[in-house]
């Protein structure tokens, strides 16, 4: 509970900064009440157009970013599992690429998040067949990679053939990711796919909590495993589907969380899932703080922060799994 | 004047422009979308060899059509080498690789600076007359160009502040050709008061802050693009909404070439209706 509260009041706090900055430099305290009962002029309009949907994406990204690593680790029982280590965030991006490109986004409202679904729906199944739903580490870790590079590949080729000359810049928003001038529209659609993505997941809390136990006692105590794995997969491609749809890949956010927090929960995977939520919602905030706070003029974008931060950590992981290989 | 005197000053005469014939390029490809629009309005029949391929391109060139009349390069050296050139033409942008591997080959090239307002398009028309020995062509384009930049150019009368605003929310500053189109056709530049000097991205957060009269965007290319996402945040529609909108092709003012006019045109037209909605 008081962990709860510390990880919420953190999430609020970087919340309310997050509105606060941006290239026009208004008071913060204004712009929060220009937000809250403004009327007329243009700061009401740049606090709820540009900067609310900016600060909601980030929180609700990062979060389901955050939660989709806590069930992906949880299920593998593999702390280096990561929807973008492992390819799913690099499909979901093929996917939406396709879908921006085929015009299909133009007859069908959904048809961008609903194609970047299907892109990370794929590589989930992909990647976990190339390493086996018990894979060790190093074959999870080499499945992703393959399905990284190859979904960045289609995904710079489809753009190069692009009629449109500046879709082949867009190649680094894709692999890296940003929230620089989102709207509300993107917003509404990401929305249904995090929160029905969140839900799933939140309904493998008690499986993911048994399987600690190992597979065999999970399922004497009644636990359907590839009802589990079913859960864990949707639940994952529904929220890095919506998610990357709208801000790109954003790597080493469900990576970085749990880990920091695994300790706090008591090492049980149920907890796990709500404080990486809370933890990623802060995580992201943090980073699109950051990145406008350092290059306020540029669009840095967010997976340059993120992998910084989350690389060092990914390297002392798989220092710490190689020891405990044989 | 005696009349042994006038037979030589004539003689003279003949001799020097036929001279000038002889030194003017005869096999010139040009490089640069802008060079080949100044080539193709100057150029004597059959001098120009080639043009570059986006000087076809609607969306770029003024002159898509007289393009379709020419060769097209894709300015790699190998190809223009095979063209036999005795001038090449290329812009201050083209690839270096490419002019200096030209110029070790022996090829001239002619390299075309950009025009920042409208007195350097005079000087650019002027200045490719002489690289491809048409002088008086030039002057006849300069000087028509210059009458009806006259004719149009609105000097009083208010002053509606207008935002130029493209993909990725670039935006022209005071030292370009797109603001200085502004300045002639009776508008201010939102992005000069910004302290935008040569052009930038204008995050859509100032622009809105800046509350312009009047936004003028170019229209949005087919395929998608995140850079172009920005011209339909419902922010700027909203803003769109409440003040005029135009758009100009940056086919119209991307080169300093006598089509600037057209913006001008354009412009000033937009800026009269502009003014009597407001009375």
């Amino acid at each position: 509970m008081r962990l709860f509260l510390i990880l919420a009041t953190l999430v609020t706090v970087l919340f309310a900064v997050s509105l606060t900055i941006g290239p026009a430099e208004t008071g913060g305290l204004q712009s929060l009440a220009a937000l809250l009962t403004g009327s007329d002029g243009p700061l009401p309009m740049v606090m709820r157009e540009i900067r609310l949907p900016r600060a909601l994406l980030a929180a609700l990204i990062g979060g389901g970013l955050g939660m989709a690593g806590a069930a992906l680790q949880g299920y593998l029982r593999n702390p280096l599992a990561e929807p973008g280590l492992i390819g799913v965030s690099g499909s979901a991006a093929f996917g939406a690429v396709l879908a921006l490109q085929a015009g299909l986004t133009a007859t069908a409202t959904l048809g961008l998040p609903l194609a970047a679904l299907l892109g990370a729906v794929v590589g989930v199944f992909l990647v976990m067949g190339l390493a086996g739903a018990r894979g060790g580490s190093l074959t999870l870790i080499l499945a992703g990679i393959a399905i990284s590079a190859l979904a960045g590949a289609l995904t710079s080729l489809v753009l190069n053939l692009s009629p449109n000359p500046f879709a082949a810049n867009d190649i680094v928003f894709w692999m890296m990711g940003s929230l620089a001038d989102r709207s509300m529209t993107h917003l509404w659609l990401a929305l249904p796919f995090i929160v029905i993505g969140a839900g799933l997941l939140a309904s493998t809390a008690r499986g993911l909590d048994a399987l600690t136990l190992g597979e065999d006692a999970a399922e004497t105590l009644g636990l359907s495993l590839s009802r589990l794995r079913l859960l864990v997969v949707l639940g994952t491609a529904a929220i890095v589907g919506g998610a990357t749809a709208v801000a790109g890949s954003i790597g080493f956010v469900g990576l970085v969380v749990p880990h920091i927090l695994r300790p706090f929960v008591g090492a049980q995977p149920s907890r796990l899932l709500w404080a990486s939520a809370l933890g990623g919602a802060a995580l992201l905030l943090m980073a699109d703080i950051s990145v406008r706070v350092i290059l306020p003029d540029r669009d840095l974008k967010l997976g340059v922060v993120t992998a910084l931060i989350g690389a060092p950590l990914f390297l002392h992981l798989i220092f710490k799994t190689r020891r405990e290989l044989p | 004047m005696r009349l042994s005197k006038v037979i030589s000053l004539l003689a003279a005469l003949v001799l020097s422009s036929a001279a000038a014939l002889a030194d003017a390029p005869r096999r010139v490809v040009s490089l640069n979308l802008c060079t080949d629009q100044l080539a193709m309005l100057l150029a004597a029949p059959d001098q120009l060899k080639s043009v570059s391929y986006i000087a076809r391109d609607p969306r770029a060139s003024a002159m898509p059509e007289e393009a379709a009349h020419y060769p097209i390069n894709y300015g790699g050296a190998e190809e223009v080498y095979l063209l036999n050139p005795d001038l090449v033409l290329a812009g201050a942008y083209t690839a270096r690789a490419t002019v200096n591997m030209l110029r070790r080959l022996g090829i001239p090239v002619y390299i075309m600076r950009p025009a920042l307002t409208l007195d350097e398009v005079s000087i650019r028309i002027t200045e490719m007359g002489a690289a491809l020995g048409r002088e008086e062509a030039a002057a006849a384009l300069r000087s028509s160009f210059e009458t009806e930049l006259a004719a149009l150019r609105i000097t009083d009368g208010p002053r509606p502040r207008a935002a130029i605003y493209n993909a990725n929310g670039w935006t022209p500053g005071e030292n370009s050709l797109p603001s200085q189109v502004l300045k002639a056709a009776g508008f201010t530049n939102v992005a000069t008061e910004a302290g935008f000097a040569y052009g930038g991205s204008m995050p859509l957060e100032l622009l809105v802050m800046a509350e312009p009269d009047i936004i003028i965007s170019a229209a949005a290319y087919d395929g998608h693009s995140r850079a172009e996402d920005i011209l339909t945040h419902p922010a700027l529609r909203a803003l769109k909404g409440a003040v005029a909108g135009e758009q100009v092709g940056d086919n119209h003012w991307i080169c300093g070439t006598p089509h600037v006019l057209d913006a001008v045109r354009n412009l000033s037209a937009a800026r009269r209706a502009l003014l009597e909605e407001a009375n």
